[in-house]
């Protein structure tokens, strides 16, 4: 009973903030919105039972990339833009593909669990460590090479940032 | 599951990852575009945590936890190129940033 | 538990090419700020040494093919194959680069490092057997993409080309993650070899969640290979990035993403493949059509050759639409063939374009065959590979893709392809016109003599495609073998 109150709050959060963000003309309250739905999804990760992941996703996600964001849009001077047309003269053909996607989904997704599993998940024991501890397990050993190459993935992005970014090079 | 059914979950998502398409449409400001990607990600993100709960294994959480070092390595070089397009140009509207024609 | 954590000797060694460019990537870095500003050029020679000793390590691990690191990735005749493709075209990209950022006055080591880096994540993509692996490798590949795209970042084309490039490669990213979840929710596992265990072992497989995947994994893979309808982005992007990058652009991350496409729609999604077949067909005959009459009316040469590019994808998406182990086949030997042809094609507009690139119009490559014979003659060699002329890698990719269409009963399809290689003949054609039948332009007037690093990026292309053309039984044999594997 609890979760589903919960739920409905987590809901609202993510899918309140989310619409403010798409529909709001100002760019730093698009970003606060942003912050919004992301705590959101932070709490339906708690529901799940995946407390790393809400940690990461508070620590990395609303501390580290929606921080950043909010200093470019501190850098550019987007006062102007406000005022401009926000929208896109395309949008009614944006609208149809939008409603398409969505209603896909929707429909295949509704329809309920019978309809996407092969079989019912096999009746795993209820583990015995925490999350964190099962995940560094499988992270460290299985997922030992996709960690190992992040870090190239890392290294791309601070070059690539610095070529871009940097006053002179 | 507890009280809340997986479907609920995936349809969450299934709209949030509609919304994050929409403001990808329909919005100008390239900031915004940017910020409605970072919401289909996390429609993404969402889904999988989802399917990872209900099969009882951490792999979803792993591939979540990729998922996120990637958007945060794509949001230092997309900011970083948002920043050189405002140097240039003096504007961030996408209308605007569209000079290339035969 | 602790064993693990230690990979073998021979699991590293199937790894190899990958750690060895990385090194060297990082080894780039740390030595472009003790070179002097004349002596950048030596950077790229290092990448090119690199890239040489990774080719060598493909061939290595060929050797000894298997999975490695928990089946994260899988050595076989395919990945091979299309390791040398990524690996050749890093190499030829360099040579064509040299001349073109010293007349840009921005010949620094980084760009040498990031073409590495996007060459390592093509790399990781092509030997992928885990959706993990390939996301990763795919937004490696992207990201320093993205980079090189805006890399004369005072330039305001260079700037446009890549924000559109990002921006439109990363909402096709989420496509493709949504894609990815789906079937994992499907099949439990992103494990290849298991998705595909679990899908044919099920009495009865989740159809619908899996053609949602398929279709959701179709958008994300169709703007990676600016397939139509996705390929809106691509002149625009084409024609704004550095033209060495948009030869990079438009054979190596394309490849690999082929790669993907191909290994991920035959493995896995097999079994609903009457539902995406359609999907795949309309697609092909979109991008074929779109592709070339768009193309009939450039003026910009780089901007022809970027839909020209799309028409290409498109025959591409037909040998996939055959759904065949030939199917398979073709498409690598055409995605080779197809690399080669038209790296050495923007290898050629990169001589000519002069500073700034104020000279990249059809137009501004009239007389050349009068000033440089050698130049022109060689981009007749590619032109006609892109037209499909017997004796060019371009005839036999595009007739064993029509074989291959022809063999699955995709009579229609064949039909409208070769009606559109037609079409095609005509803008190919008309360079040839405009370069040996008018009067040399103001720029051919004054071009420079060619530099021993842009000839190797002409020479070598030239002498694949014809190798293609001639011999191609080798090539294809090797690519029919790794399809059958890839079927299994």
């Amino acid at each position: 009973m609890l979760d589903t109150v919960f739920f409905y709050l987590f809901t609202l959060l993510t899918l309140g903030g989310a619409i403010l963000t798409v529909a709001t003309r100002n760019a730093v309250h698009s970003a606060l919105f942003l912050i919004t739905s992301l705590l959101g999804v932070a709490g339906l990760y708690l529901l799940l039972h995946a407390e790393f992941l809400f940690a990461v996703q508070i620590i990395v996600y609303v501390g580290g990339i929606m921080v950043l964001f909010l200093f470019v849009i501190m850098l550019v001077n987007l006062d102007a833009a406000a005022a401009q047309r926000q929208f896109s003269r395309m949008w009614p053909v944006a609208l149809g593909c939008v409603a398409l996607v969505g209603l896909e989904l929707f429909y295949f997704l509704g329809k309920g669990e019978p309809a996407f599993r092969i079989a019912a998940p096999p009746p795993v024991p209820e583990p015995t460590a925490g999350n964190t501890e099962r995940i560094a397990d499988v992270l460290f050993s299985q997922y030992l090479l996709p960690f190992e190459i992040a870090s190239l993935l890392l290294l791309v992005a601070v070059i690539g940032s610095v070529v871009m970014a940097k006053k002179r090079i | 599951m507890n009280g809340v059914p997986l479907s609920w979950y995936l349809v969450l998502s299934a709209i949030l990852f509609s919304l994050g398409v929409a403001g990808f449409l329909f919005r100008r400001n390239i900031i915004t575009i940017f910020m409605s990607i970072e919401l289909m990600l996390n429609a993404v993100n969402l889904t999988f945590i989802a399917f990872s709960y209900d099969l009882r294994q951490v792999n979803g959480h792993i591939f979540t936890f990729f998922v996120m070092v990637v958007a945060a390595a794509e949001a230092a070089v997309g900011l970083a190129i948002i920043l050189t397009v405002y140097k240039n140009r003096g504007t961030l509207n996408a209308d605007d940033v569209n000079s290339l024609r035969f | 538990m602790l064993d693990s954590f230690i990979p073998s000797w021979a699991e590293l060694l199937r790894f190899m090419p990958e750690i060895i460019l990385s090194l060297v990537g990082s080894l780039l870095v740390m030595l472009e700020p003790v070179t002097g500003p004349k002596s950048k050029s030596m950077l790229g020679h290092v990448a090119i040494a690199g890239l040489i000793v990774a080719l060598g390590a493909t061939f290595v691990a060929h050797a000894n093919p298997g999975a490695a690191f928990s089946s994260m990735i899988v050595v076989d005749g395919f990945a091979t194959f299309f390791r040398v493709i990524v690996f050749t075209v890093g190499i030829l990209t360099i040579f064509s680069s040299y001349q073109y950022l010293d007349r840009e006055g921005s010949n620094r080591g980084e760009y040498y490092a990031l073409i590495l880096f996007s060459v390592v994540g093509q790399s990781v993509m092509v030997v992928a057997n885990e959706l993990i692996m390939i996301f990763i490798g795919l937004e490696i590949s992207s990201i320093a993409t993205y980079v090189l795209a805006g890399f004369l970042r005072d330039d305001k084309r260079n700037n446009e080309s890549a924000i559109k490039y990002f921006l439109l490669g990363s909402f096709a990213t989420g496509f493709l993650l949504y894609g990815i979840a789906l079937i994992y929710g499907a099949t439990g596992t992103t494990d290849l070899g298991e998705v595909r265990q679990a899908v044919l072992q099920s009495a009865e497989p989740p159809v619908l969640l899996l053609s949602v995947a398929a279709g959701l994994m179709f958008i994300g893979l169709g703007f990676k290979v600016s397939g139509a309808p996705f390929q809106m982005w691509t002149p625009d992007v084409y024609q704004g990035a550095p033209t060495p990058v948009t030869a990079f652009m438009s054979a190596g991350p394309k490849a690999a993403a082929f790669a993907i496409f191909l290994r991920i729609f035959v493995t896995v999604f097999e079994s609903v493949g009457d539902r995406w077949e359609p999907l795949i067909w309309a697609s092909a005959l979109a991008s074929m059509t779109i592709g070339n009459f768009a193309a009939l009316q450039q003026k910009n040469f780089k901007r022809l050759l970027a839909y020209s590019s799309i028409a290409h994808a498109g025959y591409v998406l037909v040998a996939l639409t055959a759904r065949s182990e030939i199917g398979t086949a073709s498409a690598m030997f055409y995605l080779a063939a197809y690399a080669l042809m038209n790296m050495g094609a923007f290898a050629v507009i990169a001589h000519v374009a002069g500073k700034g690139e104020t000279t990249v119009d059809v137009s501004d490559f009239a007389g050349l065959g009068a000033k440089q014979p050698v130049t022109a003659a060689l981009l007749t060699i590619f032109m006609l590979s892109l037209i499909g002329v017997p004796l060019t890698g371009g005839f036999f990719g595009k007739f064993y893709i029509f074989k291959a269409a022809l063999e699955s009963k995709l009579l229609w399809l064949a039909i409208l392809g070769l009606l559109n290689s037609a079409v095609a003949a005509y803008y190919y054609l008309r360079v040839l016109v405009v370069m040996y039948m008018e009067e040399p332009s103001a720029r051919t007037e004054n071009l420079e003599p060619m530099p021993m690093s842009l000839q190797a990026a002409l020479w070598l292309p030239a002498a694949g495609v014809l190798f293609l053309g001639i011999f191609p039984s080798a090539v294809l044999e090797f690519a029919s073998a790794s399809a059958r594997l890839l079927g299994q």
